[in-house]
């Protein structure tokens, strides 16, 4: 006999998607550029010297595909990075996987830029996996510059089990 | 090097890029992207979680397919789209090679684009990162 699983997705999700967060701050600097560049094994100059960046026509160094800032790290709101996931299915799921990451490009992103970060739930979704139960949350964020320009969307997928 | 316009055409695949993975890279890309989860670090914690080993962190992978596409644009043009799914795990140690084929070549509001599929290949040739991209070529 098979039992009837609890939906994971509340009315309190439903009601949650596409409501954006409070923005937040992420800093591109030399620094975070080239430890990012490093962690990847770029060898391009334009990450790590900003004369070659230059001669390249950047403004500073070019943050490497996939880098969109450091958010400023707040010690008093207990470790978490970025935008609150908002409100919690049925009931606890304790593992995360990371689904995939999609990001657009408008503009480029140097050294020195400061990103502001909104960040919306674009979608639910429950499937039955080889994991057992889980959740696909889609969310979407989009990044401004400090002249007010979006210069990125990213779109990412995490799996709840 | 450079990838030039006149000499991208449908179908072509465009250079390799081969990684693999200290789990030194893993700690390394853990600061980096403050992606501080312990199933990259940790073989207990990742065992107690159902693992096998340690794995590849997923945005470590995105990365690794847009340093493909960086690698190959040579300053000749940039990356206007990238993205992808983590299908299946990948370990330190072990190869994961970065491909790409081109499945268009076309020309919109005066840009010369070109739309790729992208992905990773595991030891067993299985592709565990499946995407796709599109960039833009200056000439």
């Amino acid at each position: 006999m098979t039992q009837e699983k609890t939906p994971l997705i509340t009315d309190e999700m439903r009601a949650h998607v596409g409501k954006e967060s409070e923005p937040y701050t992420l800093e591109v600097d030399k620094t975070s550029i080239r430890m990012f560049a490093r962690a990847v094994g770029h060898t391009d100059p334009i990450f790590y010297d900003e004369a070659a960046a230059k001669a390249a026509g950047y403004r500073s160094l070019v943050a490497p595909p996939g880098y969109l800032g450091t958010p400023v790290y707040n010690p008093r709101a207990g470790g978490r990075r970025g935008f609150d996931i908002g409100p919690q299915p049925s009931r606890p799921l304790t593992r995360v996987l990371n689904g995939g990451t999609d990001i657009e490009y408008f503009d480029d992103i140097c050294a020195g830029d400061v990103l502001t970060a909104r960040s919306h739930v674009a979608s639910y979704e429950e499937r039955e996996g080889s994991i057992g139960q889980m959740l696909i949350t889609t969310t979407k964020t989009v990044y401004t510059n400090q002249d007010g320009k979006v210069v990125a969307i990213m779109t990412g997928t995490s799996i709840r089990y | 090097m450079a990838a030039k316009w006149n000499e991208i055409s449908e179908g072509m695949a465009i250079p390799e890029l081969k990684k693999n993975c200290s789990t030194q890279q893993l700690v390394l890309w853990a600061a980096a992207s403050g992606d501080f989860y312990q199933i990259h670090y940790d073989k207990d914690f990742a065992k107690s979680t159902g693992l096998s080993d340690i794995i590849v962190h997923g945005a470590l992978k995105h990365a690794f397919l847009g340093q493909l596409l960086h690698d190959w644009l040579g300053g000749n043009g940039k990356i206007k789209r990238f993205g992808c799914s983590y299908r299946g795990m990948d370990y330190p140690n072990q190869d994961i090679l970065c491909r790409g084929v081109v499945t268009r070549k076309y020309e919109e509001n005066g840009q010369k684009l070109v739309d790729l599929e992208i992905w990773t290949e595991n030891p067993e040739g299985n592709k565990t990162t499946p995407g796709s991209a599109t960039v833009i070529i200056n000439s």
